[in-house]
Formats: C-alpha cells, sequence, structure tokens
C-alpha cells in the first residue's frame, strides 16, 4: 500500500487533489481510498488529506500516520506544522516552491504549481488552482500515470486549462 | 464507468435512482451532502422527487410519515442530534406501519460539542421497530440504501428501514463506486392501508388496551418475517449485481478460538487486524454486524469473544456486548472505543485481541477496567 498525506491550507483544493489523485489510481486499475481530516476547518488554516493506493480493496479507514510521500501545496504551512512528521525511511516529498530546502535523508523534488496555475489564469476567489496541476507532478513521479491524470481532470473540470497546466508541471518537475 | 464518490454521495447516488416521491430533510453534519446532492438531482430534474425543505428534522419525519401514509414512497436523512429530535417520530413511523427509508450518519450526541463518529446516536433509536443496517464502505452504503426500500415496502414488512454510515470516516471519505441498472429490482409500492379519499377511514384515534397490544405484537411479528425477507433481497440483489451481503460479515470466522464483532467501519479496519493476527499464529476472526434489528443469531460457540463498541449505555454497558452476552448466554471481553471520533487502528484492534480480559470492560485510551 502505497500512503500519501498532502498539507494545504483551507480552500487550496488539498481534498479536490486527493480525490482527483485516488481517481486516477482507481483508473490505472489500482484501488484507492482518499479520506480528508475533518476537523474545525477554516478558509487559510493549514489542512491535511490523505491517498491511500494499492492492488488491493483497501479496508484501512483511520488516518495515515506513517506516509510514503508527503505532497505540501503552500509552503508557508511548513512554518506552522511538521510536515515530515512520520514520513517513512526512503518517503519523498513534493514542494509547490520554487526555493529548494533540504529536507534531510528524504529525496525532495520542487514545482512552481503556483506559477503555473497563474500562468493558465486559473484563479478562483483569489487564490491560485494547485490541485489540478499538482496531478502532473505526481504523474511525472510515477504515483500514478499520466493518462489516468488528465482522464480525471476532465472527468471533474471541463476547462482544458487544468490539463494545459498538470502538462506544465510534468514537464517543469525535474526529478 | 469507475466512479470515486464519498458515502454521502453514494446514499444520494442510490436515491435518485430509486425516485422517491417525497423526500423530505433538513441539513445537519456531517450528512448535509446527502440532502445537498438530492437537492441539486431534484433541481437538474434527474430526480423528480417532491423535496420539502422543513424547519426542523421533528417535521421532516412529519412529513414523511404524511405522504407515506397516502402510498408514497418516502426517503430523508439525518444525523446525531437531527435523529434525536426525530425521535417521537420515527416511534409513529413504525407503528403506523409506513415503510420510509432514512440514511442516518452516526455522530457522537453533545455535549462536549464532537461532531465525529458514534454509534450511540441510532442505538437510541434501537426500540423504535425501525430496522437498522450498518454499513462499512461507500459501495455498500450505496447497495444497501437501494436494498432498503425493498424490505421497508415488503408486504410481509411493511416497517421503516434505516441505513446508518459512521460520520466522516465513511460519510466523507471517498472511495470506488460501481452503480447498477436498477431494472425491475424494486417493486411499485403498494401499502394495502394508504389513505383513499373513495374509501374514507379513521387513522390515529384513540386504541384501547387490547388493541393496541395486538398492533405491538403485530409489529414484532413483521419484523421477525424481516429476516426471511431480506435474506431474499440480499440473495436477489447478489443474482443481479455480484455483490453479496448477509446479516454479519464474518472473515476468517470458520476456524478462530477468538471472533471480535463491531459494526461500521471499524469490522473493516479489524479485518486487517486479523491478517496481522493470522500470521503470528494467532486464530483470530472478525464478525461485522451488519443487522442491528432484526438482531440475527450469531454464530459464536464455542469461541471466546471480543465486542467493539462505538455507543455506550450508562449504568449498564457497551450496548452490542450486552446484547451479545445474553444471547451467547457466555461472558465476552467488552472494548468501549472509538467514542466522538476517537481513532481507533487495526494495530489497536490487534492489541484487543491479544490482550482480551474475557468478562472484563476496558475503555480505551483510558485505560480504565471497570
Amino acid at each position: 500500500m502505497y500512503e500519501i498525506r498532502i498539507h494545504s491550507r483551507g480552500g487550496q483544493g488539498g481534498v479536490t487533489a486527493a480525490r482527483l489523485l485516488a481517481l486516477s489510481a482507481i483508473h490505472d486499475g489500482k484501488y484507492a481510498t482518499a479520506c480528508p481530516f475533518y476537523g474545525a476547518e477554516r478558509r487559510g488554516a493549514p489542512i491535511v488529506s490523505f491517498v491511500r493506493i494499492d492492488d488491493k480493496p483497501i479496508k484501512v479507514y483511520s488516518q495515515i500516520k506513517k506516509p510514503d510521500l508527503v505532497v505540501v501545496l503552500d509552503a508557508s504551512v511548513m512554518d506552522v506544522v511538521d510536515v515530515l512528521q512520520g514520513l517513512k525511511n526512503g518517503g519523498k516529498v513534493l514542494v509547490n516552491s520554487t526555493h529548494k530546502k533540504e529536507f534531510g535523508s528524504f529525496s525532495s523534488s520542487f514545482v512552481d504549481l503556483t506559477g503555473i496555475a497563474l500562468k493558465e489564469s486559473l484563479v478562483v476567489a483569489g487564490g491560485p488552482i494547485l490541485n489540478t496541476p499538482v496531478l502532473g507532478a505526481l504523474a511525472k513521479m510515477d504515483i500514478v500515470s499520466f493518462d489516468s491524470a488528465k482522464k480525471a481532470i476532465r472527468e471533474m473540470f471541463s476547462d482544458e486549462r487544468n490539463v494545459k497546466a498538470a502538462e506544465a508541471a510534468y514537464r517543469e518537475l525535474v526529478l | 464507468m469507475k466512479k470515486i464518490a464519498t458515502g454521502n454521495k453514494a446514499v444520494a447516488e442510490a436515491v435518485k435512482q430509486v425516485q422517491p416521491s417525497v423526500i423530505a430533510a433538513y441539513p445537519i453534519t456531517p450528512q448535509t451532502e446527502i440532502v445537498e446532492q438530492i437537492a441539486e438531482f431534484v433541481s437538474t430534474g434527474e430526480l423528480k422527487s417532491r423535496y420539502i425543505p422543513v424547519e426542523s428534522e421533528h417535521s421532516a419525519m412529519a412529513a414523511c410519515i404524511g405522504a407515506s401514509i397516502t402510498g408514497a414512497r418516502t426517503f430523508t436523512a439525518t444525523s446525531s442530534h437531527g435523529l434525536l429530535y426525530m425521535h417521537e417520530m420515527t416511534n409513529w413511523a413504525a407503528g403506523a406501519r409506513l415503510p420510509i427509508v432514512m440514511a442516518n450518519v452516526n455522530r457522537s450526541i453533545g455535549p462536549g460539542w464532537n461532531i465525529w463518529a458514534e454509534h450511540t446516536d441510532s442505538m437510541q433509536e434501537r426500540d423504535t421497530g425501525w430496522l437498522q443496517v450498518y454499513v462499512s464502505t461507500v459501495q455498500e452504503a450505496y447497495d444497501a440504501t437501494l436494498m432498503a426500500f425493498c424490505i421497508a415496502e415488503h408486504n410481509d414488512v411493511l416497517l421503516p428501514v434505516k441505513v446508518n454510515l459512521d460520520g466522516f470516516s465513511l460519510s466523507h471519505i471517498m472511495q470506488p463506486l460501481e452503480t447498477v441498472e436498477l431494472g425491475d429490482f424494486i417493486p411499485p409500492l403498494y401499502l394495502p392501508h394508504a389513505i383513499d379519499p373513495k374509501n374514507p377511514m379513521g387513522y390515529g384515534g384513540l386504541t384501547g388496551p387490547d388493541q393496541y397490544f395486538k398492533f405491538r405484537w403485530d409489529i414484532e411479528r413483521s419484523m421477525r418475517d424481516s429476516v426471511k425477507v431480506i435474506q431474499e433481497t440480499e440473495r436477489d440483489f447478489s443474482k443481479r449485481y455480484g455483490r453479496t451481503y448477509g446479516f454479519t460479515e464474518d472473515y476468517w470466522c470458520d476456524d478462530a478460538d477468538v471472533v471480535v464483532v463491531s459494526m461500521g467501519t471499524l469490522g473493516k479496519e479489524a479485518e486487517v487486524a486479523i491478517d496481522i493476527l493470522r500470521k503470528e499464529g494467532i486464530k483470530a476472526g472478525s464478525m461485522r454486524l451488519r443487522w442491528l434489528r432484526p438482531f440475527p443469531k450469531l454464530n459464536l460457540q464455542g469461541k471466546e469473544v471480543i465486542v467493539i463498541d462505538r455507543d455506550y449505555s450508562f449504568g449498564f454497558g457497551g450496548i452490542l456486548a450486552k446484547s451479545i452476552q445474553a444471547q451467547q448466554k457466555a461472558d465476552v471481553y467488552s472494548v468501549i472505543a472509538g467514542l466522538g471520533g476517537q481513532e481507533v487502528t487495526y494495530e489497536d484492534i490487534a492489541d484487543f485481541i491479544r490482550t482480551r480480559r474475557i468478562g472484563e470492560e476496558f475503555w480505551f485510551g483510558v485505560n480504565a477496567n471497570v
């Protein structure tokens, strides 16, 4: 089982990113669940959502404590939350940022999802949409296939700019 | 097409396919998504129901009762305090023999104000005459909602059915969902005692002790008859759509020395615990109770039994543990866990089984044996 924890702020689309990622995995022929942690959620407050991907049906409902991959949609969350908490040995970190940062022994990747979203004018209520571009980056990391990722995006969003943004992230992410 | 849906959306999807004539509901967390989605289906015309937004859950159930007595198919959804507020009317719905279907998203009861999963809300409805099923996956939430209408409306039953799903851990989790072509799976509703202006009758009049007593027995007779109807419905569902359900979901129970009994999503998490224990050489099994009412005869003879209650009856004990203890005429290890959405992992459940103390009660996280 591959377990992913997504850090974002309320309103940035972290929950939708989890849903898109799970749907992409299902299109790959795998089993997947996406589960948001619901607490006292407020717009702008740090939140986490979880995705599990496996070859067999997933029976675990409790929260992910030892993720294989941590995705940080908003780098400022790292000032207030220990995003590496419980990350498995050999685990990976993907950060939406133009600034690279060391994460100890963990391998990390950086991509400017905000820049990509702004370039495609993917903005809702004044904030860039990060959930579709991040799928391109996750496909590049081989978490899901890029075809399935694009299929999932098209099922949920009719605006083709979302696919373009995912393609840009796929191109720009250097592993 | 492969879909992904939350438990809430799966229930709404099932309701859309069933096309009840009347839906009356009041939004309450964490089931709001069910009634929101249904309202959207009604506004787009995909669902041709008369949707009645009411001012309270008491009114929601009253509206369902009023609609149902005309012979109309009715549905509502609620949770926690909403369900408690309906309580007077849920009793009436069962007593009036109305096949209303309700989805209840299980949630704790305040105070302290807490919106997470717990079963005490629907457990407090256990003596009303409603049939109750507890589900554990998004797919099962959808399938059980479809079957609920068949069972409730069957002329050997004519009692309301409640489909219970865990708040957040199932209502908001996204899992694969396969929808079905309904065809003639659910027959048209025929309510023999429906109001008919051409044949006026009195309803809800004063009923003397002798008649009242007969009506009560009649509810119990139908409750007993519902066992066969549930089995037939689940068999028909399996034949048509390939997914099989029963009164319990048993996992490695046949040769087990020790069986853990639970309801809802904890029952799935328990199966992972069983996989771990089997590797350690412990012959453990999991029994997930699906139907609370009618309460099935559980096949637990000769096994040590651990019961996880996500509910509590103060001054008495875990409601499930006490029920099973009475039925089996044997002591169990009663674990009280998951109240107010307390996180219970498969590792925790494996520990409950490893460290069992038959005859005792254990409050997980408080570590108090009482």
